[in-house]
């Protein structure tokens, strides 16, 4: 097995070529934020909330998708990189409606959680207040792209897991929301397994059970990470 | 008389358009609430005094909910003018929160149609009193888009330690600096 070297803040880290420098630092007990990755999923660096600073370079990179090298000296947590973590968490909330009072996720919301981390209690930004619909028409799950912040887990999780692929990113720009199916109403897709999946993996209170009602809704993304670990090691029985 | 006593920092709580939730869960201080009279003089507010008019050289205010009418935009520019630390105090200051959700019907004339007309049993009618009842304002807006603010106390309400986090430092003539779930969560 090939190794590299490198450096992650004062932390010297051997690791095998391939590794991102996101594993290598959580290898290492290193803390640095994510959204939209989540352990299981292929990573598609859409958050920006994992960007590094390498030594020698005025390029930010995303952890998720950067592949360690020999050499390589990384800085998680510089002051210019918690600029920009508020400030991602600050777009993401303004650009969106995140009422966390009124939310099924209240309490258990990733979105709000980094909030708090990032030190976020106000936003500097406007709020845009957009106009966003809300899809009730599956007979188990509700989607509100109120709250919505376009990570991208349930369209990864359904095609990738699932292999269903209701899932989709359609328009662009603000118009830009997820979509099921060709753009129809998600109850008419009948590609839909109802397995739930991408309920369980939305880290906000976009994607719900119906019966959620505010502070309800608990996201689960080990039971994905339960089924990759069954998958890739065949073993079924705990 | 050999030396005057320092004087007391004086203390406001507003409420613009919010529930009073922030109001109550500052009510729920319970027997701080002694203490902070004893420390504080409270000046204005609608759950401590019975002064109608906002006074002058007020040092902190807490101001709970956003601004949504005439009233609400009156009242805050008068509060910013008289007064040294302005807390937004409480998720409706800071993001508009919960009457915030009638700006996604793009205008006030829309939101007074959608209450009083589309949903009235036949006998609606738009209010028009003016003068009487404020005239809503197109958007509603977290004070901090509107006028400075010094401190931030979030929460839906914020319950009543973290608003006592906040207000010992301020009575002690400090700014305070909230930080972790327990201080600056939302919701």
């Amino acid at each position: 097995m090939s190794v590299c070297t490198l450096r992650i803040n004062d932390h010297d880290l051997a690791v095998p070529l391939g590794t991102t420098l996101l594993q290598a630092a959580r290898q290492a007990g290193i803390h640095i934020p994510t959204l939209c990755f989540l352990e299981g999923l292929s990573a598609v660096a859409a958050c920006r909330l994992c960007l590094v600073e390498l030594e020698g370079s005025d390029r930010l990179m995303a952890a998720c998708v950067t592949a360690a090298a020999e050499g390589m000296r990384v800085h998680t947590d510089t002051p210019r990189l918690r600029e920009i973590r508020r400030t991602v968490i600050e777009l993401l909330f303004t650009e969106g409606n995140h009422v966390c009072a009124v939310c099924v996720a209240n309490g258990h919301c990733e979105l709000q959680n980094l909030a708090v981390e990032v030190g976020m209690d106000h936003s500097r930004l406007p709020y845009r207040f957009p106009q966003r619909g809300v899809d009730l028409s599956h007979a188990q799950y509700g989607l509100d792209h109120n709250r919505c912040i376009l990570c991208t887990r349930c369209v990864r999780v359904c095609d990738e897991v699932e292999g269903a692929h209701v899932w989709d990113v359609g328009w662009r720009g603000e118009h830009c929301q997820i979509i099921s199916g060709l753009g129809e109403p998600w109850g008419d897709v009948n590609a839909c397994t109802h397995c739930g999946k991408c309920v369980e993996v939305c880290p906000t209170g976009a994607l719900f059970h119906k019966t959620d009602t505010s502070e309800e809704k608990q996201g689960h993304p080990e039971r994905l990470q339960a089924l990759m670990h069954a998958r890739t090691h065949q073993q079924w029985n705990p | 008389m050999s030396q005057a006593t320092p004087r007391k920092p004086r203390l406001a709580t507003v409420w613009l358009a919010g529930c009073s939730g922030c109001h109550m869960s500052f009510l729920d201080l319970d027997e701080w609430l002694l203490e902070l009279a004893d420390r504080a003089e409270i000046v204005y507010s609608p759950v401590g005094s019975d002064i109608k008019t906002y006074p002058k050289d007020v040092d902190i205010a807490l101001v709970e909910g956003g601004v949504a009418n005439t009233d609400n935009l009156e009242l805050l520019h008068q509060v910013r003018a008289n007064t040294r630390t302005l807390v937004s105090f409480g998720d409706c200051a800071i993001t508009a929160n919960i009457p915030g959700m009638r700006n996604l019907l793009r205008g006030s004339d829309p939101v007074l149609r959608r209450a009083y007309l589309e949903l009235a049993d036949g006998s609606g009618q738009l209010p028009h009193a003016p003068g009487i009842v404020p005239e809503l304002l197109e958007r509603v807006l977290p004070v901090h888009e509107l006028v400075p603010v010094e401190v931030y106390l979030p929460g839906c309400p914020p319950p009543a330690d973290r608003i006592r986090a906040a207000l010992e430092p301020l009575l002690r003539g400090e700014l305070p600096h909230l930080s972790g779930a327990d201080q600056i969560r939302f919701g």
